[in-house]
């Protein structure tokens, strides 16, 4: 398979968010400012990378090798956890400035199912290798990135507009977040 | 609290998805057909059960500094016996669910039930708040799973003995059962939920 039309179709035609439903928590919950959004796709874009790669090589070096498949979830999960707090400890010592930045978005990561989603969909899908599980956890997350940053555009321009008293909030958010579906959908045609 | 009111709490006060909007993934992503609601509700609720129950019960024994991944740990073995359970009889709804039966793991609900209740409370008031938060967010899956299938789809309960074909001139709308139709639909439920919450607030204010 081809790695560019993977990470096209992990960035736009298959956006984790808009379009599989990946890590909509942070995604409603951290998108209310630009700056807040930002910092947390790079945290998320960091660590989908890194346990992309990580998952990968445990499922297939040490689950497949001993038959113990039916221990991924288990697995996956704790070396995403532990992977995060490892993060969070060596931005700590090594940029204090980053630790600063991304510092509150670290812990959330571990329940953001993006990052065991991308960990599944990499062993489930057919023919990866750990270049394309790589690529796709970097292009899940840069999609994950973008769609968080224009919502957080759109948001901030939602505050300062007269909504109905029922809209308020959540509801507003998630009718403009379907609109943004919509254009996403556009890209199907792409691939 | 008493044991009624903790159920009645995770069905209407705490509803999980429409009052307090947590675990939101699958409640957008599997709600294309009632019955999915129906299972991808059901197999969260297995989970959420045993986890309470099973996190009630280690409570005085887990040490506080390593009580999340301890509670990670439980979650997930439950979730990987649901997970085999749904592969060896009803396959089909597996297949539906695909993806997001893995990902019950990181269900925010689940967590944090177990961080603010389970962790709290004896383990027969911990398994009634699984039953009670289950059951709200098996009803919030199945209304938003009904709507997008009838809007969508015209049928209701569709691949069941009760299934409901509404006639060809009623209109299908297919957005609704694509990804935009989720947010949609769910951002107008929770619009139509906080409208009746102000009309029964003007009211009560009214009687006051």
């Amino acid at each position: 398979m081809n790695v560019f039309v993977v990470f096209v179709s992990a960035v736009l035609v298959n956006n984790f968010v808009l379009s599989r439903f990946l890590g909509i928590c942070p995604f409603l919950g951290v998108s209310r400012k630009l700056e807040t959004a930002v910092g947390m796709g790079l945290a998320v874009t960091f660590v989908m990378a890194l346990s992309s790669a990580v998952t990968y090589i445990v499922y297939y070096g040490l689950l497949v090798r001993y038959e113990l498949e039916y221990l991924y979830n288990i697995a996956f999960i704790l070396i995403i956890a532990s992977l995060v707090q490892l993060v969070e400890m060596f931005l700590k010592r090594s940029s204090p400035s980053l630790y600063k930045a991304l510092g509150v978005y670290l812990p959330l990561i571990t329940t953001n199912c993006a990052v065991l989603g991308v960990a599944v969909i990499n062993i489930r899908e057919e023919g990866f290798t750990l270049f394309h599980a790589v690529i796709n956890g970097i292009g899940g997350a840069a999609g994950f990135t973008l769609a968080l940053i224009l919502f957080a555009g759109i948001r901030e321009r939602i505050e300062f507009n007269s909504i109905p008293k029922a809209f308020r909030g959540f509801p507003i958010a998630l009718i403009a977040a379907g609109l943004m579906s919509v254009v996403f959908l556009g890209f199907r045609g792409i691939l | 609290m008493k044991y009624d009111k903790i159920l009645k709490n995770g069905i209407f006060d705490e509803n999980p998805t429409f009052v307090q909007v947590i675990g939101m993934c699958p409640v957008l992503a599997i709600t294309t057909t009632a019955v999915n609601g129906v299972g991808m509700g059901l197999s969260t609720m297995a989970v959420l059960v045993f986890s309470n129950l099973f996190v009630s019960l280690i409570r005085h024994f887990v040490p506080d500094q390593i009580r999340i991944p301890a509670y990670v740990v439980v979650i997930a073995s439950f979730v990987t016996i649901v997970e085999f359970l749904l592969k060896a009889y009803l396959p089909a709804l597996n297949n539906s669910l695909g993806l997001f039966i893995p990902l019950i793991v990181v269900n925010c609900i689940i967590l944090a039930r177990a961080e603010t209740f389970a962790a709290k409370n004896p383990p027969v008031k911990s398994l009634l708040d699984g039953i009670g938060m289950g059951l709200g967010f098996t009803a919030a899956l199945v209304i938003i799973g009904a709507f997008r299938e009838l809007l969508g789809n015209g049928t209701i309960l569709t691949d069941t003995a009760f299934e409901i074909i509404l006639p060809q001139s009623f209109p299908r709308t297919l957005l609704m059962i694509l990804p935009p139709g989720a947010f949609i639909t769910l951002g107008l439920l929770m619009a139509l939920f906080n409208n009746i919450k102000i009309i029964f607030a003007g009211k009560n204010q009214e009687g006051a």
